[in-house]
């Protein structure tokens, strides 16, 4: 069997688009971004079974049809990316309704510890005997929270 | 055995209860277990007497050779005892310690019957790794023993401290463990004993296992956490820091002793840092002010010099270890106890604050005496009788024995000393120190520590007894010579001799360290806790490091790294090795290449678009551009599938996007955007270089070519696609639909929310909702707003669409259609409704829980598979039935049929769920907003 350009060329793209939104802090880009990786990934698979006459049985000799295999495999495919679509959006619709955005926002206890590695400091654990940080966290969540918090849209 | 150990983890279990009901009383009746185990040890005393060990196998992981081997010798039975017998006292004894309003008092019941049982069952292992997790168990233990109080600092620092030092040693000795268990080929340690390896294989393995051994019984260098875990209650320190824990270093020295004794370096270690600890454990006990400190670093100093007279490894040390090892835990216990009664009568353990205790606490001086004369070694005690035995036996030894005894008389002269400053300094009345008040102090508070001590005066009384008891563990050494028999009086002896000159010495250093001159610092040559500390540091400083180097916390880095290895490695192995196709054709038909080019500029230009609708209408069409390549393709239901699922991907956006703001937030800044599009651009040039070669590198034929007849043979179907979804491959499809139900879960959990606090918070700055903007598609709870003629024609037409979705369902098998197209086209008819009319006409044409259609579709489903089953076929396989309906005639029936109405049902649920949640619930919370707003827009104007 010979490669088929046009599904190699509209494979590369569609990837290429889909990775440069998955990439994107936007939830509902990113769910676009799955949505089109799904597309280029689903004829990728495709590509692996040769072209031919529907693979009903009675229409066509067997030798014309195409191969049923990678159509199964694909229309699973399709399906699950109708829930898992369904889901992101809710999950878009989520972040939108409690922070006003549906941005993916950076995990607020690695950039402490990226803070701590910039500053040459241990975790200041009260068992490794080293500060008394944790105290102070505790006396102020909110406040060590929503600074960090803010680091993390900046960056 | 076993039975025994089970009893203490069920009574570990029911403890937290038991105290709920009777407070501190409960301890009573938990002490009854540690007191079995006595009782069930005093029965064996004569087969242990005779050198019969008692034997108990039970198969436990046969694969890994694993059994829980269990075997009490003579060693074994006095650890049972001493394990019994002062677990049960201290239990009693803590009856009266806490209070029954303490939070901790459950699991402290609980933990330490728990600690009781893991002990027991060590001392009891035959089998090395059995013994290993009874080792570690303890350590988990004390782990929580000690740190009784969470919420102290200092307790937790100490746990973590003991937890760390005794289990880096604990893996140490697993390692050694598996060197000498590999090599034996077994891991009993009575047959491992019998094939030991040799050279420097069987050296490291030796030091691997003292590793734990020392770091158990807190020998030099791992000293320092064991005066650090007396932030522990009374209670704790005087059983697992005298009595059981750091014995398990003691007794697994004891245990590999006959065997290994005098093989090379396991004598010279252990006389050496047995030495060191006990000198310096004494030292320091010396200039303590806390009474309890004092008595750790006397712990410290005791537990060197059993190392010692244990490491030196002759018949008579042995006798004289043993008997060393009983005395300890009867006085040292006793004296923690006392302690405890002192701090609770007085409310201080500080030396300089008491005064006169002892006039007004008689019986208490009375009782820790007696346990201070067996630690000094006075007679009758049992601590004498074990010293003369030592000292006798290392008299007639080599020159290294001499040297060594050397080290043990002046070690000897310290615990004097120290005994002494801890009797002057609880009890003694002292001229420029105010009396101290003291409490009364309620019998059965000091009845466990004066059994205790009776108990010591007993052994050293009856030594000739204990004697016969002990004497068969010594005589695992071999030795030519007839053996020493422990007695309280041997004559005048040399040993004699020597011992009362360590007394009168001791006398001597404690009388001149009471004028504080002689306070000269000794610092030990390398500091065990400083290096914890630093190596502790250097670990958390790494860690820091390296965390904040890898996990940035940004799902574009993360993502960024997963995929620029893919363009790296599997791109790199892409142009390194394979053979790329030479031949290639541009398209099967022209009109593929017309597709493909909607598909590209689509995509280009959705990921170019700033509007969220722009964005999603270039997605769409791109979809709708790959449907039609699958037609092109001759994938029929692919391409239905795909229309249906475009559409209904379509109708979802739309209804949360009516929601979300029109654009985009700001696009990022330049040079990342760059990144993004070039790591897109060098995965995609991958990925297609990828389908270039996988499209040219078939060689084999395809599994599918056998698809069709089997089709048609065994699914009873034509269309090759149904069948694999329903039969061939029904397993995948089972996972599949299975995905699906938890995806409607996850939407439906994420929009219908009650949680107050996870309510919006329109009032935080930036945030909230899009108040300014025009709303569109809002579709109301009633008609009021909505197309009456568009409502009507969807009536009409809904049941249509409904039973042409069932025709697509049935005929699915022999031409295109099948569950999954026929459930979205039922789901589209649902959306139409919906938006025709609102949530009160989706809830007129389904009037049914999402939730019940999905449970209904998995249960038919997975019903249809367990039915094949049943009927002795496999899980889903398909039966042909053919038989004879009187009006319709011959009826030809296969019973996959059903798996796909289980997979029609679960996708109509899918689409109901969404339209319920993103549709319905999202409207409702939309109108209660309105009304909210209207509310406080009206207050503002009251």
């Amino acid at each position: 069997m010979t490669p088929n350009l046009t599904y190699v060329i509209v494979v590369g793209v569609l990837v290429a688009a889909g990775v440069t939104l998955l990439l994107e802090r936007s939830l509902t880009r990113v769910l676009m971004g799955v949505i089109l990786l799904g597309n280029g990934a689903n004829l990728l698979l495709l590509t692996g079974g040769r072209a031919g006459a529907p693979p009903i049985v009675g229409g066509a000799p067997q030798e014309e049809m195409s191969d049923p295999l990678p159509q199964a495999m694909i229309l699973t495919a399709i399906v699950i990316t109708l829930g898992m679509t369904a889901f992101l959006l809710a999950l878009a619709y989520r972040s939108w309704h409690l922070n006003g955005h549906d941005e993916v926002q950076d995990d607020v206890e690695d950039r402490r510890i990226m803070d701590l590695a910039e500053r040459d400091e241990g975790p200041g654990d009260a068992d490794a005997g080293t500060g008394d940080d944790d105290d102070d966290a505790e006396a102020d969540p909110e406040r060590s929270l929503t600074a960090s918090a803010d680091a993390g849209r900046a960056g | 055995m076993l039975v025994l150990v089970a009893v203490h983890a069920l009574t570990a279990l029911i403890a937290p209860a038991l105290v709920r009901l009777w407070g501190r009383h409960a301890l009573y009746l938990v002490a009854l277990v540690p007191g079995a185990t006595l009782a069930w040890a005093l029965t064996q005393t004569s087969g242990v007497r005779s050198g019969e060990p008692v034997v108990e196998t039970l198969s436990w992981v046969p694969q890994l050779g694993l059994e829980l081997a269990l075997r009490m010798g003579t060693l074994s039975w006095l650890m049972v005892v001493l394990v019994g017998g002062v677990g049960a006292l201290v239990l009693a004894y803590s009856a009266r310690y806490f209070r029954s309003d303490d939070p901790g008092l459950g699991r402290f019941a609980a933990v330490f019957v728990a600690f009781a049982g893991a002990m027991l069952g060590l001392v009891v292992s035959d089998d090395l790794l059995l013994l290993y997790v009874f080792w570690e168990l303890t350590t988990v233990f004390s782990y929580l023993l000690i740190g009784y109080d969470p919420a102290k600092r200092a307790s937790r620092r100490a746990a973590m401290q003991a937890l760390l030092v005794t289990t880096l040693g604990g893996l140490a000795m697993l390692a050694g463990f598996v060197m000498l268990g590999q090599h034996a080929g077994t891991y009993r340690w009575s047959e491992v004993a019998e094939n030991l390896p040799g050279g420097g294989y069987l050296a490291v393995a030796l030091v691997l296992v003292l590793l734990g051994a020392l770091s158990k019984s807190a020998i030099f260098p791992f000293s320092f956490w064991l005066p650090g875990a007396m932030a522990a209650p009374t209670p704790v320190s005087a059983y697992l820091h005298a009595a059981a824990m750091v014995k398990a270093g003691v007794f697994l020295v004891a245990m590999l002793g006959p065997a290994v004794a005098d093989l090379s370096p396991w004598r010279p270690i252990l006389l050496v840092t047995g030495l060191i600890t006990m000198f310096f454990g004494g030292w320091s006990a010396l200039r303590q002010v806390d009474l309890k400190l004092l008595l750790a670093y006397g712990t410290v100093s005791q537990l060197g010099l059993l190392m010692v007279v244990l490491g030196a490894g002759t018949r008579d040390t042995a006798l004289a270890g043993v008997a060393m090892v009983l005395a300890h835990a009867l006085f040292k216990a006793t004296l923690f106890l006392t302690v405890g009664v002192v701090d609770h009568a007085t409310g201080t353990r500080d030396l300089r604050e008491l005064s006169g205790v002892g006039r007004r606490a008689p019986a208490l001086a009375v009782v820790a005496g007696l346990a201070a004369a067996s630690m000094a070694g006075l007679p009758p005690m049992a601590g004498f009788v074990a010293k003369e035995a030592a000292v006798e036996a290392l008299l007639h030894g080599g020159t290294a024995d001499l040297v060594v005894l050397a080290g043990v008389l002046a070690g000897s002269v310290l615990t004097v000393a120290y005994t002494l400053r801890y009797l002057w300094g609880a009890f003694a009345d002292k001229p420029d120190v105010p009396a101290t008040s003291v409490r009364k102090i309620s019998w059965p508070f000091l009845a466990p520590a004066a059994v205790l001590a009776l108990a010591g005066a007993a052994t050293g009384l009856l030594a000739p007894a204990v004697d016969r008891l002990l004497a068969p563990y010594a005589d695992l050494y071999r030795s030519a010579e007839p053996g020493y028999h422990l007695a309280l009086w041997h004559g005048l002896t040399p040993a004699l001799g020597l011992s009362a000159l360590a007394v009168a010495g001791g006398a001597g250093l404690f009388h001149l360290m009471r004028r504080e001159r002689v306070r000269a610092t000794l610092r030990l040559p390398f500091d065990g806790a400083a290096a914890y500390k630093k190596s502790m540091s250097l670990i958390d400083r790494l860690a820091v490091e390296l965390t904040g180097k890898t996990q940035r916390g940004s799902l574009p880095f993360y993502l960024g790294v997963i995929l620029v290895v893919l363009v790296v490695l599997p791109g790199g192995a892409l142009l390194a090795g394979s053979p790329w196709p030479q031949r290639f054709h541009l398209w099967d038909t022209p009109l593929q290449g017309l597709a493909a080019a909607v598909v590209v500029i689509a995509a280009i230009m959705a990921a170019r678009a700033l509007r969220r609708l722009t964005a999603m209408i270039l997605v769409g069409v791109a979809g709708y551009g790959i449907a039609l390549m699958f037609i092109l393709h001759g994938a029929p239901d692919l391409a239905l599938t795909q229309f249906l699922v475009e559409t209904v991907t379509i109708v979802m956006f739309v209804l949360v996007l009516r929601r979300l703001p029109v654009k985009f937030s700001e696009r990022p800044i330049r040079s990342s955007r760059r990144g993004r599009v070039a790591i897109g651009v060098a995965v995609g040039v991958v990925t297609a270089g990828m389908a270039y070669v996988a499209a040219g590198a078939r060689q084999a034929i395809p599994i599918s070519v056998d698809f069709p007849d089997q089709a048609v043979s065994y699914g009873g179907g034509k269309n090759v696609v149904n069948v694999t979804l329903v039969d061939i491959r029904a397993w995948d499809t089972m996972g599949e639909i299975a995905v699906l139900v938890v995806a409607a879960t996850g939407v439906a959990s994420l929009i219908f929310r009650h949680a107050r606090d996870l309510d919006r918070r329109g009032d935080i700055p930036g945030g909230g909702r899009a108040e300014s903007r025009p709303r569109w598609l809002t579709t109301g709870a009633t008609a009021r707003a909505q197309s009456v003629i568009l409502q009507v024609v969807t009536r009409l037409l809904f049941h249509a669409i409904v039973l042409f979705s069932i025709y697509l369902l049935f005929s699915g098998h022999n031409a295109p259609g099948g569950g999954f197209a026929a459930g979205l086209v039922a789901g589209l008819a649902l959306a139409v409704r919906y938006l025709a009319g609102g949530r009160t006409e989706l809830n007129g044409a389904a009037p049914v829980d999402a939730g019940a259609v999905l449970g209904a579709g998995l249960f038919v489903a997975v019903g249809t598979g367990l039915a094949a089953m049943l009927l002795g076929g496999e899980f889903l396989q398909t039966a042909l039935l053919d038989f004879y309906v009187p009006v319709l005639g011959k009826v030809h029936f296969v019973t996959s049929a059903f798996f796909d109405v289980g997979v029609y049902l679960i996708v109509v649920g899918l689409v109901l769920d969404i339209l319920r949640s993103l549709g319905a619930e999202m409207d409702r919370q939309q109108e209660t907003e309105d009304a909210e707003d209207a509310e406080a827009r009206e207050k503002e104007l009251v």
